[in-house]
């Protein structure tokens, strides 16, 4: 029996040491959930909204940034994916019938083979393979809309024209994603600062509103040398200004489109007011 | 006119009768395998579909389910049931079909070698089987119940295109639970002669129709990751073929034979460890000390290849889906993979511990203990390189003081190249240990000893100075396509040295003076528990590794295909994770040590003779 609970004992410390570890020794990383259908509002989008739908929707439902990002190297960096267009279709290594800048990007993303960037081909295909699947369809399935929304992202991101003109209606597939599951109801409007904080979670990065967090700036006191203006297009375009000490691109360049107007606003407020 | 014995009559009877059941159960095991879908000829299979070209319109394409489509029961969730049923399903199951595995090479070698005492060793080990393959049956209809009753729509489409395995599977079920038991209970009575040949083959067949079913089994769980035969909408074409044969199919099969045969090998080991400790009389504790070293010896041979067959799997994920390659190894389960660095890095630490401690058996491992440091010191320094990180998340006054993600010098031993260096390291120096171990108590007698050694040591030292330069090489001079090119010619490197330094071994110890006997049993309480470590650390192992595998589909039944929309469709946090694993292993113990009393129950006896009445005269 002595045996037994000494076997038992040293068990459960394995196990238990097994289980603090994933639990305290690494960092706990919470997946995204599920991606969730977005009903576009195809008639009243502005061109800037279209643009930001199509930063969403690489940066999200497209997965674009799996491959196309700067650590990984598995796939080609697409900043200037709009300018290079043209030089592309001249390559004699183009398979593709794409004759405009538009129709090629749209071409890349349902036809990747089309075109392979040398050194990105599937192993063994001499760059004449693309491992990149058709985002139109599977798991990703981006409709033309979206495709075309993500073409007007490349194109702004480019700084080059952006051609490519807003759909009037949503393709058909989505309409009927529509009738299998309805999209979400849209955010109820937050009406204090603590409550977008939270629901943001700037604190998890800035000390603020009680939160302590120590990955951006402490932001106590951040009325006291920031104006209005300063801060408001720290929320919009994160990158524009780094806090020196700091470092670009760590700050998520999204809530110019998640949050409202009047949220907006009234988080440059509370912040003018931290003194 | 000679006349032939009685007996000789009687034995060549019986030899008829052997060879008939032999024949009848192979017979009856080809009727089957032809008639398995899969298992005749993908082109006669293919004539057949052509026939009956119809039948694809009779399939329909993936249901789209809202939550509301899962049924729930009040109190319990449906995914961590189903979650712990399959794991635990799936440990036994790993369990009961690799026991038969090396009890059949076993018996074998005992067959060869007229040693009884492996015939003896092979019937405990099948004997502790016997309970687990219960425990397997009920949770694998533990699970198919949970399946209908949670997830009724994913059960109706996979078994729309898999009803034939399904059903021949159930088939299968019951020759393997006949010849399982006419192999167990007939163990004494198939003895000598002709007999031990059809009892021998009985266990062949326990194995094939065994392994048969892990593939069938295997099609399926595959199929959800990398489904075929259907189209984007999930319409099956009716070839169930190409359903079965799917793209990460073998590499599963191979991967999880190895994996299996390891891990049936740690858990025979810490039954043999608990025996040694718990046993009182010398006999006794030579003899489970000698299973326990035979188990681990079979844990280590098959843990030694199973990084390689690992490494092809996640090779095939990536040709399946750049993107599934990259959520795996990349994503949000990439730190998954060092707490998999602190396992493995475990197993081989234990099981390298128990080797050494396993020196002390015989007075001659004298001579090799000053190497053994440096071979602690090497298993170590691997470990730390496979569990270093290749990103960090990180605090800004860390990553101000690291100037940045990377640290300077840690960095790039984050990326695969160092680590696919540090594991073949780590495997030629755990191989290097049972080669000292070997040699503990014998001292070559062959002339050429000494050319043979320095055959060995330049082999060894060639071998791994060519494996650095293959991953110095491909890990920081070329570009992210080609730094994993260096893995394949590092494998093979690795191969080369285990199997031309065995060989060298063994025929150079062929007939090897003996300096200093073994003495079974001489070895150390705490080498035991270096026994159970490895059965723990591995079923934990295989737990995370279940998950990840299972994980990497996130909200999709089935990859592209079915999409998951219950409520529980989130993909879990790694914490999260853990603790479904951990209270899956605390399950899987308590199951496993009842499987152990049970099987040292059957040997116990109670003299109760005043119970009973005397029989008439």
């Amino acid at each position: 029996m002595r045996n037994f609970l000494k076997v038992l004992c040293f068990s459960l410390l394995v196990i238990g040491l097994f289980a603090g570890y994933s639990n305290y020794g690494i960092p706990q990383i919470e997946p995204a959930p599920p991606p969730v259908e977005e009903k576009l509002e195809l008639g009243a989008m502005t061109m800037d909204k279209f643009i930001a739908l199509g930063e969403r929707l690489y940066n999200g439902k497209g997965t674009c940034t799996l491959c196309h990002n700067p650590t990984g190297g598995r796939a080609p960096q697409l900043e200037s994916a709009a300018t290079v267009a043209s030089e592309r279709m001249q390559d004699s290594r183009y398979q593709g019938t794409a004759s405009t800048v538009v129709e090629y990007l749209y071409e890349s993303m349902v036809e990747p083979s089309a075109y392979v960037v040398a050194g990105f081909g599937k192993a063994g295909s001499n760059d004449s393979e693309s491992p990149m699947p058709d985002v139109s369809a599977g798991g990703i399935g981006l409709s033309d809309a979206e495709l075309k929304a993500i073409i007007a992202y490349l194109q702004d991101l480019a700084g080059t024209d952006v051609t490519v003109s807003i759909p009037t209606d949503a393709a058909p597939a989505e309409a009927e994603e529509k009738t299998a599951e309805p999209p979400p109801a849209p955010r109820a409007a937050l009406d204090t600062p603590d409550a977008l904080i939270a629901k943001f979670t700037c604190g998890a990065c800035h000390k603020v509103a009680g939160q302590v967090g120590a990955i951006g700036p402490d932001l106590t006191t951040i009325g006291a040398t920031r104006d209005k203006a300063y801060l408001r297009r720290s929320l919009l375009d994160p990158n524009a200004d780094v806090a020196e000490g700091f470092m670009a691109g760590m700050m998520p360049n999204i809530y110019g489109t998640q949050m409202s107007a009047a949220e907006l606003e009234m988080l440059v407020d509370y912040l003018a007011g931290l003194k | 006119m000679m006349i032939k014995p009685p007996a000789s009559n009687g034995k060549t009877r019986r030899v008829r009768k052997a060879g008939l059941v032999v024949f009848c159960l192979g017979l009856l095991l080809g009727v089957l395998a032809l008639s398995l879908p899969g298992l005749d000829s993908g082109i006669a299979h293919a004539a057949e579909l052509a026939d009956t070209g119809a039948d694809t319109a009779t399939y329909q394409p993936a249901p789209k389910l809202t939550a509301a489509d899962y049924p729930t029961i009040k109190g319990v969730n449906s995914r961590i049931a189903v979650w712990l049923a399959a794991q635990l399903h799936l440990w036994f199951a790993a369990f009961v079909l690799a026991v038969p595995i090396f009890v059949f090479i076993i018996e074998a070698i005992g067959m060869g070698t007229r040693d009884k005492r492996y015939d003896n060793m092979a019937y405990e080990f099948i004997k502790v089987s016997i309970t687990a393959y219960s425990f397997t049956a009920i949770l694998g209809g533990l699970l198919t119940f949970l399946l209908v009753l949670f997830y009724p729509h994913l059960f109706q489409y996979m078994s729309s295109i898999f009803k034939e395995s399904m059903f021949y599977y159930a088939l299968l079920f019951f020759l393997e639970s006949a010849t399982l038991y006419l192999y167990y209970y007939g163990w004494h009575w198939l003895q000598g002669g002709f007999r031990k040949w059809v009892h021998l083959s009985l266990g062949l067949l326990l194995n094939a129709v065994g392994t048969l079913l892990m593939f069938l089994a295997n099609a399926w769980v595959t199929f959800m990751m990398s489904p075929a035969g259907v189209d984007p909408a999930g319409v099956f074409s009716g070839d169930a073929w190409a359903a079965i044969h799917n793209f990460l199919w073998n590499p599963i099969n191979i991967h999880r034979v190895i994996a299996n045969i390891a891990y049936g090998g740690s858990i025979v080991g810490a039954y043999a460890a608990f025996k040694f400790l718990s046993a009182r009389k010398s006999e006794q504790r030579a003899h489970y000390d000698w299973m326990g070293y035979n188990a681990n010896f079979i844990a280590i041979s098959a843990l030694l290849p199973l990084p390689f067959a690992g490494y092809y799997l996640t090779a095939e994920i990536y040709a399946y889906s750049q993107q599934m390659g990259i959520t795996l190894m990349g994503g949000v389960f990439a730190w998954l993979f060092i707490i998999q660095a602190v396992l493995i890095g475990t197993l081989f630490l234990s099981a390298n511990y128990y080797l050494w401690c396993g020196m002390g058996r015989s007075d001659g491992a004298v001579r090799y203990h000053k190497y053994i440091k440096y071979l602690a010191i090497v298993i170590v320094g691997a470990f730390l390189v496979w569990f270093t990180p290749h990103t960090l998340v990180l605090t800004n006054e860390e990553l101000k003081a690291l100037g940045g993600p990377y640290h300077k010098y840690l960095g790039p031993l984050g990326i695969m190249p160092a680590k696919n260096t540090a594991v073949n390291i780590m495997i030629l120096f755990t191989t290097l240990s049972f080669i000292f171990y070997r040699r503990a108590n014998k001292v070559a007698t062959v002339s050429w000893a000494s050319a043979g050694n320095a055959i060995q040591i330049a082999l060894f030292t060639a071998g791994i100075l060519n494996i650095f330069f293959l991953g110095v090489y491909h890990g920081y001079f070329t570009n992210t396509v080609y730094k994993v090119a260096a893995s394949i010619p590092q494998v093979l490197t690795t191969l080369t040295i285990i199997v031309t330094s065995t060989a060298i071994d063994a025929f150079m110890y062929r007939g090897a003076k003996q300096v200093a006997p073994l003495h079974w049993g001489r070895v150390s309480d705490r080498s035991q528990y270096a026994l159970f470590l490895l059965a723990v650390a591995f079923t934990w192992l295989m737990g995370l590794m279940g998950y990840i595998r299972s994980g990497i589909r996130q909200h999709w039944h089935v990859t592209n295909v079915f999409r998951d929309a219950s409520p529980d469709a989130f993909t879990p946090g790694l914490g999260y994770a853990a603790n479904v694993v951990s209270v899956g292993t605390i399950l899987f113990m308590a199951m496993v040590i009842f499987v152990f009393w049970i099987a040292d129950v059957s040997s116990r006896k109670t003299a109760a003779d005043a119970y009973w009445k005397t029989p008439p005269a």
